[in-house]
């Protein structure tokens, strides 16, 4: 005898209610960085010496910087999922695993708009 | 033990990489700020012990960028017998070594070649 209602059975959405979507999550930004992190080291190599115009120039190419914008944000929404994961196995007490998943989302979106903000940035030109 | 050994690496290495998300901010939000930022950051980037976090930072993504791989193949159901599970372990870390070690070669070639 199963004791899941049926509604239950048809969302398949299990007792935490949002664990298939998180799983999900993780393994798509998965999957969408292998080709973004890839690219963003064989380009960033083969742009040379990194000095502050040659870096500027390669970042201020269109498809470097929408590249660029995509992997900080995939980044970030697949390091806080992990992140969260680690913490919700290894912070034992209810308040400090809180606390700690409260400060993992607000670093991870800092850091987001941070980088989405500095790539805008130098893309458009404002003078530096 | 050795796949268990394997498995936490994954999130230590993840881990790893995480803190690494904060030194690419970090060089984006310089490369924003101007040219005194910018030498700055990659005055402390080229010290000798950013340098190895660096290298440690590489070998840290294509492990978990290989390992990962081994876990999307198991979520499509493939290789889940524990000799497979064995035998792609052993893949995951030779891979991730001589990716790193290539990857750290051509990264030095190309900064002789330009210097």
């Amino acid at each position: 005898m199963s004791l899941r209602t049926p509604l239950g059975r048809v969302l398949g959405l299990g007792a935490a209610r949002d664990g298939v979507s998180h799983w999900w999550s993780q393994r798509l930004t998965a999957v969408a960085l292998v080709p973004l992190t890839l690219w963003f080291l064989v380009s960033l190599a083969r742009a040379g010496s990194l000095d502050f115009e040659s870096a500027r120039v390669w970042l201020t190419r269109p498809l470097h910087s929408v590249a660029t914008l995509l992997l900080v944000i995939v980044l970030c929404l697949h390091s806080r999922l992990g992140v969260q994961v680690v913490v919700e196995d290894y912070v034992h007490s209810p308040g400090a695993k809180l606390v700690t998943l409260v400060l993992i989302d607000f670093a991870h979106f800092v850091l987001g708009a941070a980088g989405i903000y500095a790539i805008l940035r130098v893309t458009f030109g404002v003078a530096a | 033990m050795y796949t268990m050994v394997l498995s936490i690496s994954h999130r230590i290495t993840g881990l790893v990489l995480s803190i690494g998300l904060i030194v690419l901010i970090y060089w984006l939000i310089a490369l924003a700020d101007g040219r005194g930022a910018y030498s700055t950051a990659l005055e402390s980037l080229r010290s000798p012990i950013m340098q190895w976090l660096l290298l440690g930072w590489l070998f840290s993504f294509f492990f978990h960028l290989c390992n990962g791989l081994r876990h999307l193949a198991w979520d499509c159901g493939f290789g889940f017998e524990r000799k497979q599970a064995r035998a792609s372990g052993w893949v995951v870390v030779i891979s991730a070594l001589t990716l790193t070690a290539l990857c750290a070669i051509w990264i030095v070639h190309l900064r002789g070649a330009t210097a």
